[in-house]
């Protein structure tokens, strides 16, 4: 122990890795087969799926034992805070990817299609009498007539549902750091219904878009950029809450201490992350939508 | 716990466990590297018998030995396994074994993530490959062949190898984002306490800035491909005018990621040739503090240049004006760097052994590369040249002579250092003469193919090309060959010869050459002290 206490902490041989590897490579080939219309591809991919979340299980449990026995030194949790901050940089980038389609779409593609600057003959020729307006399924209307989802309606809500918890889980980081637990589990328990509540609505907006408003993942361009953009959040949002949900449980096992709690603060910083990003979405897809 | 705390005992105590297993479960930098060496080595070769398939089609005009579309995946997949495979990997096992080593760090920061970094690659390169090979044997419809850029609307045209393709890529992704968080955060973080930034190698300043790139870019990519996989199967738009999509906009998220990653494959080029030159010329390295600014600038750039990959594309003419532009104030943070390495050599003590051959013949041959890129970069220029294989020479000097000759060059530098054994310098120079010849006979004519116009990515031509293909050919036969003398000098390098001292070159400065040859397989377990005897560029220092 006094060997490796005050140096960093290199692990020895691990098998997680080269398991995540194959499930990533089983439920991937599953996919591809089954797009391929083999519908055994499904069925390949979900045992895929099944190992990967074995290996998440095996690795964060492996690490989460190491960190509460206490190996990780000061470096190590620096290591793991730049590890997941760039990580998080990398989804601010996968997001701007759909952003900047939106954008482009809205502010070129589409008035070009319009007969606007470069668009005049392509208009004249190709989509002789297509108006551009935003939001549009396109000349060849794609989808048919849609309507959109009112921004200040279920959009609002969870707009403060999603502002709400990220005050939540500031509460439990603070009665974290000044050791009170029962304020703790309820911020945190607070923090990750907030989380289910925001799909809940969100699922339900869904339904209501592909019921009643006729809006769908292929009406044209706003389709794409509406359903790809939201749908990409909120599976962000349910890995956020899934994560919440591990350390709530790690809370009521008696993990972190005022002083050392990494795993919480990266959990924390995800959720940010994940508020930060819709309310991108709010004001881009929902509220300056015409 | 007790588990744990008995491994511990094992880490600093025992060297590597033996079999195959040791390679599938290290979390060791030195061992990844290798892995990530080989591996690259491996694919080089795969990707070199597809370039030679391209080549013997286009020895002579009319269709000779391939079908146009066999063709078409051959151009498509030699390209993602030389630029995913080849270049990128090798830079990162570079990275592995250097950066720990040049920094005073025990390892990796993240070290069983290091591993699951590799261990993903042979995967996607199963997913990748999969429907190329199934194809030759007669199982479904190939490869894809839209070219390794896959532009809709032609990329949605790709059959059953499309799904894989995307998928490749996404694992592709993952590893290189991971490699990346990895590098930077054993930069960051590992350095020993005397390592001051602007005492770093210059190898360790291009790694940290390309794993930035790397960072920024790739999960673009992932969005890209991610927009064409629903397009094809889940009824978006978004390439699609007829939904209000476009298929130039595809062009235009592609390249935002592409640019940055054709410096993700210099960069650290820059760094290997900065670390040789100043050893073989026995002076510091020139201008060290405007390298790494300069390196900077160039990272920075690279994000607001994308457009110039699609000049012809139809853009609004302040578009174009603007790109062209920005894009040749490129040159100017690049011709620093040349310069600074003409300079290190002025006056220097030289000598000329293998690695220093390579790193001149990178000096030159990349430049006259950068040059074409200038010339590209003009755009009324550029509507004449544009997928002409005066495009297809300028890339090829800049990723053959460019990357992989300083690739090479750093393979030479350090493998005294990896084996403990000097390698057979005869060989080197055969392989480096041989190389640097026939890869001039290989793209030098291809650059007056393409200002005659004849197009890339046609496995037919006009008569009128016969006689430059046919020197082309005769050059990729040459250099495809010359490269098994390379694994040659490897394979004797492995397996013993003169013993490597320390320092292996007279010249050589830097934490590396602090320990011996080969390094033990765990080095700065405490970090190292650091004087200005050992840092690679002490005239820079802060007197
Ligand atoms: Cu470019």
């Amino acid at each position: 122990m006094a060997h490796t206490q005050g140096s960093y902490y290199v692990p020895h041989g691990t098998k997680w890795p080269i398991l995540g590897s194959i499930g990533m490579f089983i439920a991937l080939f599953g996919a591809a087969i089954w797009l391929n219309d083999a519908d055994i591809g499904r069925n390949i991919m979900f045992i895929g799926t099944a190992i990967i979340i074995l290996m998440l299980f095996g690795w964060f449990g492996q690490v989460i034992r190491e960190s509460e026995s206490g190996v990780y030194n000061d470096q190590v949790d620096t290591s793991f805070r730049m590890g997941m901050l760039w990580f998080i940089f990398s989804e601010v980038m996968f997001f701007a990817a759909f952003f900047g389609a939106l954008f482009y779409a809205r502010t070129l593609a589409v008035p070009w299609l319009g007969g606007e600057g470069m668009g005049a003959s392509t208009n004249e020729y190709l989509w002789n009498g297509f108006e551009a307006v935003w939001p549009t399924n396109g000349p060849a209307e794609i989808g048919g007539k849609f309507q959109t989802v009112p921004a200040f309606d279920v959009p609002l809500w969870n707009t403060l549902i999603l502002l709400t918890s990220g005050l939540t889980i500031t509460l439990a980081h603070h009665a974290l750091k000044k050791a009170q637990r029962t304020p703790l589990i309820i911020w945190l328990a607070a923090t990750f219904l907030l989380g289910f509540f925001f799909l809940y609505l969100q699922a339900a907006e869904y339904m209501e878009a592909y019921q009643h408003l006729n809006l769908k993942l292929s009406t044209g361009v706003y389709g794409s950029t509406f359903f790809m953009l939201t749908g990409f959040h909120g599976l962000h949002v349910t890995i956020g809450s899934i994560m919440l949900v591990v350390i709530w449980f790690r809370v009521l096992r008696g993990h972190f201490k005022p002083e050392n709690h990494f795993g919480f603060e990266a959990v924390a910083w995800y959720w940010h992350f994940v508020d930060v990003v819709w309310l991108g979405l709010f004001v881009f897809v929902y509220v300056l939508v015409a | 716990m007790s588990e744990t705390t008995a491994h511990m005992h094992d880490d600093h105590d025992h060297g590597p466990a033996s079999g195959i297993m040791r390679w599938i479960t290290t979390t060791n930098h030195k061992d990844i590297g290798t892995l990530y060496l080989v591996f690259a080595l491996l694919m080089f070769f795969v990707g070199g018998l597809m370039a030679l398939v391209i080549r013997a089609e286009l020895f002579m005009p009319g269709l000779q030995l391939v079908e146009p579309d066999f063709f078409n995946q051959m151009t498509t997949m030699h390209a993602l396994v030389m630029i995913f495979g080849a270049v990128m990997p090798a830079f990162v096992g570079f990275a592995n074994w250097m950066v720990p080593m040049m920094v005073g760090a025990p390892d990796m920061a993240l070290p069983r993530m290091n591993n699951w970094s590799f261990w993903i690659i042979p995967f996607a390169f199963t997913m990748l490959l999969l429907p190329l090979v199934l194809g030759i044997f007669g199982i479904g419809g190939g490869g894809p062949a839209s070219g390794w850029t896959l532009y809709p609307p032609l990329s949605l045209q790709t059959g059953d190898a499309f799904a894989f393709t995307i998928f490749a890529v996404h694992m592709l992704g993952i590893s290189s984002i991971m490699g990346a968080i990895n590098i930077i955060a054993t930069i960051l973080n590992m350095r020993a306490p005397d390592m001051t930034l602007l005492r770093m190698p210059l190898f360790v300043w291009t790694w940290l800035i390309t794993a930035f790139l790397l960072i920024a870019v790739m999960p673009v990519l992932a969005g890209a491909v991610t927009m064409l996989l629903t397009d094809r199967f889940f009824g978006t738009t978004f390439f699609s005018a007829a939904g209000g999509g476009d298929p130039v906009m595809f062009q235009h998220i592609f390249w935002f990621f592409g640019h940055p990653e054709v410096y993700i494959m210099i960069l650290p080029a820059f760094g290997i040739i900065s670390e040789i030159i100043p050893t073989f010329a026995r002076k510091p390295l020139f201008g060290y503090t405007s390298m790494v600014y300069a390196t900077a600038s160039i990272a920075f750039l690279s994000f607001i240049v994308w457009a110039h990959h699609m000049f012809t594309v139809g853009m609004p003419l302040g578009a174009e004006i603007y790109f062209m532009l920005a894009t040749m104030m490129i040159a100017v943070p690049t011709g620093v760097k040349v310069f600074n390495w003409v300079t290190t050599m002025w006056k220097g003590a030289m000598t000329f052994e293998t690695p220093m051959l390579w790193a001149i013949s990178f000096v030159v041959l990349f430049t006259i590369g950068g040059f074409s890129g200038l010339m590209l970069a003009i755009v009324p220029v550029d509507f004449q040249y544009h997928d002409t294989y005066f495009v297809v020479a300028h890339f090829h000097y800049v990723l053959v002579t460019g990357a992989v000759f300083a690739l090479i060059a750093g393979m030479y530098y350090w493998i005294p250092k990896w084996t403990g054994y000097m390698y057979n310098e005869k060989l080197g120079k055969w392989h480096f003469w041989l190389s640097t010849i026939f890869v001039n006979i290989l793209f030098f004519p291809q650059h007056y193919l393409g200002l005659a116009g004849m197009p890339r990515r046609i496995p037919d031509y006009s008569v009128q090309f016969a006689e430059f293909n046919m020197i082309s050919s005769i050059g990729a036969f040459g250099f495809g060959i010359s490269q098994l003398l390379m694994v040659a000098v490897i394979w004797q390098c492995v397996r013993g010869g003169k013993k490597a001292s320390a320092r292996v070159w007279e010249g050589a400065r830097g934490l590396e050459w602090t320990v011996p040859s080969p390094a033990p397989y765990h080095t700065f377990e405490t970090p190292p002290a650091i004087d200005d005897s050992m840092v690679a560029h002490p005239d820079d220092l802060a007197h």
